[in-house]
């Protein structure tokens, strides 16, 4: 993982300041500035998405999206699968954005829980585009399989009740009446 | 290259079954796929990417990458759509095609289904026919399909289904909780509900082991193996012949043909990209119904200027699916026990006989509705998204059932394959457009069939319902996986592409074997219809070959 991350740092950011500075300096770069931890997303709108992506799947006795890993879901295919979406969430965070600053004077990751709620019911009338998307991302990454980094723990598979890992030979046996009953 | 006496162009449904049967009968056989061969090691139960819910591609194929089609809405606007988008009508590019991964329902068409114009007229403006094969001409292949493949079920509940020689050669699943609730209330109704017919075994069977009853079942390759495809069935049976040989990864070009007019082979890009000719006695075309209807438009000669078989515009025309109409009831306990494949429940009470309907399709419930599956089925009233969202899921995801109906199309002529003028594929062949529009009398019989559904599910104890009654949106070709009809079979060679033997009437040695031949497309899934017409075919071509050719 760490020499993939090292890799992806130096395709995404650091490739101009390669030519200037030398390998030895990127690796240091990548490795010790901690956010550097996003493929595709700058800081700024990393920030904005996690406050539209916990305003779609708050927490509450269950993690919220951020929390169960849909950030580093989206980021990871907007440089994978999600690689035509790149313009609409480029935009759309900027707009949105724009519209917290507009209205609260502050980025939307600086604003109440509350607040981020109402900038993006906003953003889903204002750019119905981007929110269905960003909407439709997070929740197949809350609640889709684990193993693209989202629904981390299979969080949400057992907020639902589901056995996680999956019971097998279920047609032979019932595990979860258990030998006592 | 050395020649042959038969190319199958797709290893799928039909080709798989026409390999097969061409191959153990003496004939040397070359099996093209565009894909590659997966096995029971690669169903990955990634709910997101999956062929039922591809959020991030396709499991098995086509990638999003190199194949594009255009489909041109209803207001005539063409626009490019990938293999993972809604409108792109996608199946399978894999050994087994769509039979690797599909829901593996596995019936019969009813008798009425081959003659629905002389039931019912042609309502205005379609294109709807006859076939010219009974039910009766097609049973003992049905039976075949139905033991070589290997299908587990129980028609006994239901007098709705067309005269049989032998009971399926495999039983049941026990039923699951879906089933308990459902079957009563279907009786009470006055309906007969029955356990749906599924290729999946149920007890040992063909050397491979039982369904374990898992989650992920549509849009998944099964990990035990126990669902039955041509991949594991008809193909391996091919090979172990020593007449077959099975090419992955090769992408079909066009059908050769000779200054006389008659197929000489099969021009195709190699799994290096390299462009091959293989030599044949004839051709046999099983890529879908709108692979094959590109792959004989692609096919353009001296002789052929507008495709093969294409002489009378035909190639490509009524392109049909089924439309999903159906309802998800809401209850105030539990109905989910996690038994997979979770379909389990039908009728087919209405199918047929409904005053001022063409016909309907059967209902039954879903398979297993994953987490991912079910975010934007919430009750009526429940929020998109925040916290009410979240309480919703927690809510009822253990607590629905979806009742769902697959109507019978029908047919319009407009409704069609052609090829893009402008857009290519990755090897540089033009690019199937799809277009046209879904003759407005099948979402009339959505409309009743879902009103069936809700009324099935509120007899079961369903608190609230929430109707879907069909694709009414600007997608207007749902064709998709049960995609049929493009190259319809008929007498006339006006009206038709192949003949009953599935022999393209221009061409005595062109065949088309798939949901192309299709007439009319039933009220069920397709595919063991597919697989019939295709022993059917195989046998009459079989019985007709002679060394070198066919017997004219």
């Amino acid at each position: 993982m760490q020499s993939n991350r090292q890799v992806a740092c130096l395709t995404r950011r650091q490739f101009v300041a390669v030519g200037a500075m030398g390998g030895a300096a990127v690796v240091i770069g990548c490795t010790t500035g901690r956010q550097g931890d996003w493929e595709f997303l700058s800081e700024e709108q990393a920030g904005t998405l996690k406050a539209i992506c916990d305003a779609i799947v708050p927490a509450d006795e269950f993690l919220s999206a951020s929390q169960a890993g849909v950030l580093t879901f989206i980021d990871r295919q907007l440089n994978r699968h999600f690689r035509r979406y790149r313009n609409t969430y480029t935009n759309g965070l900027e707009q949105t954005n724009a519209l917290s600053r507009q209205r609260f004077g502050r980025d939307l990751a600086a604003l109440s829980a509350g607040q981020q709620v109402a900038i993006t019911g906003a953003i889903e009338q204002q750019n119905r585009d981007f929110f269905n998307l960003v909407r439709d991302h997070t929740l197949a990454g809350y609640y889709g399989s684990p193993r693209h980094g989202g629904n981390r723990d299979a969080v949400s598979w057992r907020m639902l009740g589901l056995a996680a890992p999956p019971l097998r030979g279920q047609a032979q046996y019932d595990l979860r009446k258990g030998s006592a009953s | 290259m050395k020649r042959v006496n038969a190319v199958v162009v797709g290893a799928g449904a039909g080709g798989g079954i026409v390999a097969k049967e061409l191959s153990t009968a003496g004939l040397s056989v070359v099996l093209l796929e565009r894909g590659p061969w997966y096995t029971a090691n690669d169903c990955r139960k990634d709910d997101l990417r999956s062929q039922r819910t591809p959020v991030l591609g396709n499991a098995f194929g086509p990638e999003d990458e190199g194949n594009p089609r255009v489909a041109v809405s209803e207001a005539g606007v063409p626009r490019i759509v990938l293999p993972s988008e809604t409108g792109y009508q996608n199946i399978a590019a894999c050994v087994g095609g769509g039979t690797l991964s599909y829901a593996a329902k596995a019936w019969r068409y009813l008798p009425q289904d081959f003659k629905m114009r002389s039931t019912y007229g042609v309502p205005e403006g379609s294109s709807l026919e006859d076939w010219p094969i009974s039910y009766d001409d097609l049973e003992p292949f049905y039976e075949k399909a139905e033991y070589e493949i290997g299908v587990s079920g129980d028609y006994s509940g239901t007098p709705f289904h067309g005269p049989r020689k032998r009971p399926l050669p495999m039983p049941p699943l026990p039923p699951n909780r879906e089933f308990q609730i459902l079957e009563p209330a279907a009786k009470r109704l006055g309906l007969h509900p029955f356990h749906i017919p599924m290729a999946r075994n149920t007890v040992p069977y063909n050397g491979r082991g039982p369904c374990m009853r898992c989650r992920w079942c549509f849009g998944f390759a099964c990990e035990v193996d126990a669902k039955n495809g041509t991949q594991n069935t008809v193909i391996p049976v091919a090979l172990a012949s020593g007449n077959c040989e099975l090419r992955t990864e090769c992408m079909a070009k066009e059908v050769l043909t000779d200054d006389r007019g008659r197929a000489s082979g099969v021009a195709y890009f190699d799994a290096n990209g390299h462009l091959q000719e293989q030599p044949s006695d004839i051709v046999v075309v099983s890529a879908s119904a709108i692979e094959s209807a590109r792959l004989l438009l692609n096919s353009k000669s001296r002789l052929f200027p507008n495709g093969l078989g294409n002489r009378y515009d035909m190639v490509g025309r009524n392109l049909q699916g089924h439309n999903h109409s159906g309802a998800i009831g809401f209850f105030d306990f539990d109905t989910y026990d996690d038994l997979g494949p979770g379909a389990s429940i039908a009728v087919a009470d209405y199918n047929h006989g409904t005053p001022g309907l063409c016909g309907g399709g059967v209902i039954a419930n879903e398979f297993i509705r994953l987490p991912i599956n079910m975010f934007d089925h919430m009750p009526l009233g429940a929020p998109r998204w925040g916290l009410g969202h979240k309480r919703a899921m927690r809510d009822f995801y253990k607590r629905n059932i979806s009742v769902q109906g697959t109507t019978q199309q029908i047919p319009t002529a407009d409704t069609r394959i052609t090829l893009d003028p402008t857009v290519r594929d990755k090897w540089g062949l033009p690019v199937a457009r799809t277009s046209g529009h879904v003759h407005p009398h099948t979402f009339e019989i959505g409309l009743v069939q879902a009103q069936r559904a809700v009324n099935w599910l509120k007899e079961a104890g369903a608190v609230s319902t929430l109707v879907n009654a069909g694709k009414l949106g600007p997608m207007s070709v749902p064709a998709d996986a049960h995609q049929a009809g493009t190259c319809r079979m008929g007498n006339d060679p006006r009206g038709s592409v192949v003949n009953r033997d599935c022999q393209i009437h221009d061409v005595d040695n062109v065949f088309v074997i798939d949901g192309s031949v299709h007439v009319t497309n039933g009220g069920f899934n397709p595919a063991l219809t597919i697989m019939a017409v295709a022993y059917m075919a195989s046998s009459a071509l079989v019985r007709n070959w002679k060394g070198t050719g066919l017997r004219s």
